[in-house]
């Protein structure tokens, strides 16, 4: 009976010892620095969050073997939203609470980064996002800061070069998806500061498998000068394949959303003579070398490239490039890992060259790029040449 | 105006013949089993997605379209051996059972190809033919002749054989029809394998004009529950009927009203059929016997 008890007794000792070791690395600081991560690696947005986390573990990787950054490890702690926000908030909550990190990147899509932004702000944790939407930093909130472009940067961008060529008058189709819908309402509130007219406005589901019914409503519209189609995903592909078979003659203008080779595949030949906005980095090689940005893009380029396949880059991997290195510039400028310091240390960012452009932040800016980081592009021969 | 039209009809058409093979599949599953099938649409996924694999490692088009016919159909025998021998299961456990098919489809899809959208080349050509002031792709007369072909075979398998004889038996009754001696298990298989094998051509067909990836089966699917909903479940003639009118009020509404609308308009009209003619518009009126 005795026996027994005891041995049981041991049994329990030996489960509580097992909990306690089991729960030991969750804990142990041991001198690593934090960074936690929510990226949307599988799911509709997993076309950004895949790239995003294959370039934050590959540069910390790189980071840890030369040494880390004040002399302390980087730690990667990574959760996969599926872009879906409730997703984000919780991982994120899990983050701040448990994994108690010194800093977060991530937030693949604009819907999930917004919805934990009060979270970050609540916890005080800077918040470095990949998502393209203004929102994120108009207004700005104080511990939240972002690497990618905004829709109205693109949109601005698009009708500063249509201006150049004399449009005025134009037909919009944007997807329904976050993305689009976002960047219509940017392009159409910029629209007038370049003189130009939306006289059509069409729309798409971003599941959708055809869109001439809306295309043919555009063309039926007199006087268009130009078709402008915001919009990521297959959306776009499957609109630039419906104008060619409608035989518009004016040009297509496509948005930073399908700037990957993948948009060219899908949309074959009919993708030739599209113009659209895009980040140096797609067009890395074709850069003049007195470009200031082109040894950046071109070594993340390499880098990425080298361990992922030929033309595996894209501009959404490059982000998260840019705010890993703010982020680590920021810490061994302050010499610090503390949430305050490193806040007020990306604020203080200058002159950081990133693949999305030079970066400027300021307590008013925390995005800092000038409309200098957008090239614009057209797709010639199947792949991309420089337009300007 | 008249090439608008014609635009938008074709349009229409297009989408309505892959909604149509969807319904078509969604309906010999239900004949011969009571079961809705959830996992119709990754059948759609599965055919897409395989020929453009197979067509990528180097297979000739012919070839891989055959490759992608094969497994979406074993794909399909899986899921009726897996599904249907839970015996006295009862219908709603086997639909949930094809939901989960219907997931670990798609997650197989993620695993074994990628997340990326792929396309094929058109089977002739790209340049659209012009007819009464529409473009139109070449793809969309393969998509509508095939889809009349399918049509018509199966209707000549229906009533002109034996075998398509003992699948309608068994859906009218299936306890009758092994009375009789029909090999139910065998239909069961047989409807399994048909509906999967629909399913993957109107994939292929689909794939040079909208590409695809591991998700498209989503609303491929529901839109083909649609069609065969408002067709009347079960009719072949209603699934055909309910997928093309799904197709026409889409692009009619999205060409006439507005975009931001089709998809509401068409889930709107099919509730209102619905609504009035409960059993869709060629479904059987069946009465209860009390």
């Amino acid at each position: 009976m005795r026996r027994r008890l005891m041995r049981a007794l041991g049994m329990i000792a030996l489960a509580l010892g097992m909990v306690i070791v089991g729960r030991g690395p969750l804990y142990a600081a041991d001198g690593s620095i934090r960074i936690g991560s929510f990226l949307a690696v599988t799911g509709p947005a997993s076309f950004l969050g895949d790239p995003e986390l294959k370039t934050l573990q590959m540069y910390i990787e790189l980071i840890n073997t030369d040494g880390g950054v004040n002399g302390r490890q980087l730690e990667l702690i990574h959760y996969d939203s599926q872009a879906n926000p409730k997703n984000a908030v919780g991982f994120v909550k899990r983050l701040i609470d448990q994994d108690e990190v010194d800093i977060i990147i991530g937030g693949s899509a604009s819907g999930e980064t917004l919805a934990v932004m009060p979270l970050v702000d609540k916890a005080e944790v800077p918040f470095i996002s990949l998502a393209g939407s203004i929102k994120i930093i108009d207004p700005v909130q104080k511990w939240v800061f972002k690497t990618p472009h905004t829709d109205r940067m693109a949109c601005q961008k698009i009708f500063e070069h249509m201006q150049g060529e004399g449009i005025q008058r134009i037909g919009m189709i944007s997807g329904t998806g976050g993305f689009g819908k976002s960047m219509q309402g940017q392009c159409q509130e910029v629209a007038g500061d370049y003189g130009i007219e939306i006289l059509a406005d069409e729309t798409y589901g971003p599941k959708d498998t055809d869109m001439t019914a809306q295309l043919t409503k555009i063309k039926g519209t007199e006087g268009i000068q130009a078709v402008l189609n915001p919009g990521f995903g297959q959306g776009p592909a499957i609109v630039t394949k419906n104008f060619r078979q409608l035989g518009f003659e004016v040009p297509m203008y496509q948005s930073h959303g399908v700037a990957s080779k993948k948009y060219i595949e899908l949309a074959g030949e009919a993708a030739e003579g599209v113009r659209l906005p895009a980040a140096a980095l797609l067009v890395a090689d074709k850069l003049p070398d007195t470009d200031r940005q082109k040894p950046v893009v071109v070594a993340y380029k390499q880098a990425f490239e080298d361990r992922h396949g030929a033309g595996s880059v894209s501009t959404f991997g490059g982000h998260a490039y840019d705010a890993l290195f703010m982020a680590v510039e920021a810490m061994q400028r302050c010499q610090c890992s503390d949430a305050a310091g490193v806040r007020d240390e990306l604020e203080k960012t200058a002159g950081f060259m990133g693949t999305a452009g030079e970066v400027t932040m300021s307590p008013e800016d925390h995005l800092g790029l000038g409309l200098s980081a957008f090239r614009m592009l057209e797709v010639k021969g199947g792949d991309w040449a420089l337009l300007d | 105006m008249l090439a608008e039209l014609v635009q938008f009809l074709f349009a229409g058409l297009t989408a309505g013949a892959i909604y149509a093979l969807v319904g078509l599949g969604f309906g010999l599953i239900y004949n011969a089993s009571h079961v809705i099938n959830f996992a119709q649409g990754e059948f759609v996924m599965l055919g897409g997605m395989t020929t453009v694999f197979a067509a990528a490692a180097g297979l000739p088009l012919a070839a891989a379209v055959a490759v992608a016919i094969l497994v979406t159909v074993a794909a399909g025998l899986a899921l009726e051996m897996v599904a249907v021998p839970t015996r006295n299961a009862s219908v709603v456990t086997l639909i949930i059972i094809t939901i989960g098919a219907s997931i670990s489809y798609r997650g197989a899809a993620q695993a074994f190809f990628d997340k990326q959208f792929h396309t094929l080349p058109s089977f002739s050509g790209e340049d659209p033919i012009d007819f009464l002031g529409a473009a139109i792709l070449p793809q969309t007369l393969w998509v509508l002749g095939i889809t009349v072909l399918i049509v018509i075979a199966l209707q000549l398998f229906f009533h002109r054989t034996l075998l398509g004889k003992a699948v309608l038996a068994t859906s009218h009754n299936r306890l009758a029809a092994r009375l009789v001696g029909i090999n139910v298990q065998l239909v069961l298989l047989l409807s399994f394998g048909l509906s999967a094998a629909l399913g993957a051509i109107a994939g292929v067909l689909i794939t040079p004009i909208t590409s695809t990836n591991f998700e498209v089966g989503i609303m491929l699917g529901l839109k083909g529950f649609c069609a065969a909903i408002l067709g009347g479940l079960g009719s072949g003639v209603g699934a055909v009927v309910g997928g093309l009118l799904v197709g026409l009020i889409e692009a009619f509404g999205a060409g006439y009203i507005s975009s931001e609308y089709k998809d509401a308009m068409a889930f709107g009209i099919i509730l209102l059929v619905l609504f009035f003619m409960p059993s869709g518009l060629f479904g059987k009126r069946t009465t209860e016997r009390v």
